[in-house]
């Protein structure tokens, strides 16, 4: 089945805005964040309308009203991904908090002075700095799977690792810079086989391609609502049911508990024991309404529009003279093309890509090691989603030759 | 665009005239931008009454930090460095000749707080220096 990119466009209002009298938006920045339909819109503005109140708590009806829209967005979530329960879904603010999450609780309860985990060098920073706070607190000793020239994980060097007896290889499913998509079942396998846990951070994953946490076997996976055509500030985090029971809560406050005395208190059951406090509750509906748009599309459809529009991306972008395209060829990553064109900064790039409407990211993406070890400051950033059109390419490879001419 | 693109900021940046080093030097100073990884490092040359006799920048990073760090390295040359304490945004704006959203004023004022804190002898570059 294919998508009909026409009639998506459609639900996505901001894709109509004109940036200047005249120049259309040419959103390429859907990595950083996604557009959203005007069906998660509505249900958003539909429950601060008609709905408003907190949940688990209060006997009127507003309150039921709430409780059970912020309750079905769970459900919603759990079987796009395929968990055995929604029970297993926890709501964060975004993947960032959901790996911050299982570092505070599950690694200051397991790890000590010495355990071993295993990141990759092509980490977000948010798969990054929760370890190495950890390190610090703890002594927990982190090492990298390498990533060669083509953008590719050294899978020898990780079996090799491996035999070091790790706890846990916390892992990005696909790059945010270089577009790879890691083969998570193998890594999860093998991480499986050494007696280590595995982390998934899903969250350019899950938004791009069918994802069955039961079938890859993770133990955990976070993933964040706005780079699916969700809503900002709500995340998930998935969990195996019996690591979450054993985990120790991470926020206390509200909702978190089952009993408070005035010196001690018992936790609540999962997964309300990990959401401390009045949650986003909007948000959350908002993100039930973007897994459902999603699904209504179909995950293999979207997929296959992206590997498309990658594919193209590729061909178009490596015909201009000075452009270097960084990740490995189009069979192997999702809708991202990070690049750089000779004797132009990526600041630059972006800037009069931008007076073209066309809208890229400039920088390291938050993965400045990453860039250290292709040693280069910075990249301009494409990247695509279920919206994005052939044309829009082309309005971005006329835009680099249009900035070659600038700096000519 | 064409504003912000002036033929004067690609010809810095291209062909700059102070890119390089001064050994030995009175003043040394390096910092980033740590939003983009932009990279200023300027040295400076002081005569005895406190006037700087000759200075270079050196770093890498976008037209507009590069072009606005020639710019300004040009301009303190036979400056006092009570002078340079005063200088502000406007006078890198005003050597740039064109207006900067947020983002890109960050770029073009990279230079000055890496001057201003290697003058200040201060640890890092920080906004404060800015005003």
């Amino acid at each position: 089945m294919t998508l009909d990119i026409s009639k998506i466009r459609q639900d996505f209002p901001i894709l109509e805005r004109e940036i200047r009298p005249g120049v259309k938006l040419v959103y390429l920045d859907s990595t950083a964040t996604s557009q959203k339909p005007v069906s998660v819109l509505a249900a958003m503005d539909e429950f601060y309308r008609h709905s408003n109140a907190n949940i688990h708590r209060g006997v009127h009806v507003l309150a039921e009203e709430s409780t059970a829209m912020y309750e079905n967005a769970r459900e919603a979530i759990a079987r796009f991904i395929h968990a055995k329960s929604p029970r297993q879904i926890i709501y964060t603010r975004n993947t960032t908090e959901s790996i911050n999450l299982v570092a505070y609780s599950w690694g200051r309860a397991n790890l000590k002075n010495n355990d071993l985990v295993i990141l990759t060098e092509m980490e977000h920073h948010s798969n990054l700095v929760p370890w190495h706070i950890l390190a610090a607190e703890k002594g927990i000793r982190l090492e990298f799977i390498p990533v060669d020239d083509q953008g590719l994980l050294d899978l020898d060097v990780y079996r090799n690792l491996l035999s070091q007896g790790p706890k846990l290889v916390s892992f990005t499913h696909m790059s945010n810079v270089l577009g790879t998509i890691n083969p998570a079942a193998d890594i999860i396998k093998l991480a499986h086989e050494a007696g280590a846990l595995a982390l998934l951070d899903g969250a350019q994953s899950v938004p791009h391609f069918k994802i069955d946490v039961q079938a890859l076997d993770v133990d955990f996976m976070a993933f964040s609502a706005h780079k699916m055509v969700g809503p900002t500030g709500i995340g998930a985090l998935y969990g195996k049911t019996e690591l979450l029971e054993a985990m120790p809560p991470f926020l206390g406050g509200g909702d978190m508990i089952k009993e408070v005395k005035l010196r001690s208190f018992r936790p609540n059951d999962l997964p309300y024991k990990f959401e401390a406090g009045t949650p986003a509750i909007a948000e959350a509906i908002g993100f039930g309404a973007a897994v459902k748009y999603l699904e209504g599309l179909g995950m293999d459809a979207i997929a296959a529009h992206e590997q498309e529009m990658i594919t193209y991306a590729l061909e178009r972008l490596e015909e201009i003279p000075g452009v270097k395209v960084f990740g490995p060829v189009a069979e192997k990553k999702g809708g991202v093309a990070a690049f750089t064109l000779t004797g132009v900064h990526p600041h630059d790039v972006a800037q009069i890509l931008d007076s073209l409407g066309v809208a890229v990211r400039a920088g390291h993406h938050c993965a400045q090691p990453l860039h250290e070890k292709y040693n280069i400051p910075a990249t301009s950033r494409a990247s695509f989603y279920l919206y994005n059109t052939r044309e829009e390419i082309d309005a971005l490879v006329n835009g680099i030759y249009k900035v070659k001419e600038y700096f000519g | 665009m064409d504003d912000l693109y002036r033929e004067i900021i690609i010809e810095h940046y291209k062909n700059p005239s102070y890119r390089g080093h001064l050994d030995p030097n009175d003043i040394s100073f390096a910092d980033n931008n740590p939003l983009c990884g932009d990279h200023i490092e300027i040295n400076l040359r002081v005569d005895d009454r406190g006037s700087v006799s000759d200075a270079r920048f050196d770093g890498h990073g976008c037209a507009i930090s590069q072009a606005s760090a020639d710019l300004l390295i040009e301009s303190v040359i036979g400056k006092s460095l009570e002078e340079i304490k005063h200088l502000n945004k406007q006078d890198i704006l005003n050597l740039l000749g064109i207006e900067l959203g947020p983002v890109r004023l960050k770029c073009a004022l990279l230079s000055l707080k890496v001057l201003k804190a290697g003058v200040y002898g201060l640890g890092s570059a920080s906004d404060d220096l800015l005003e």
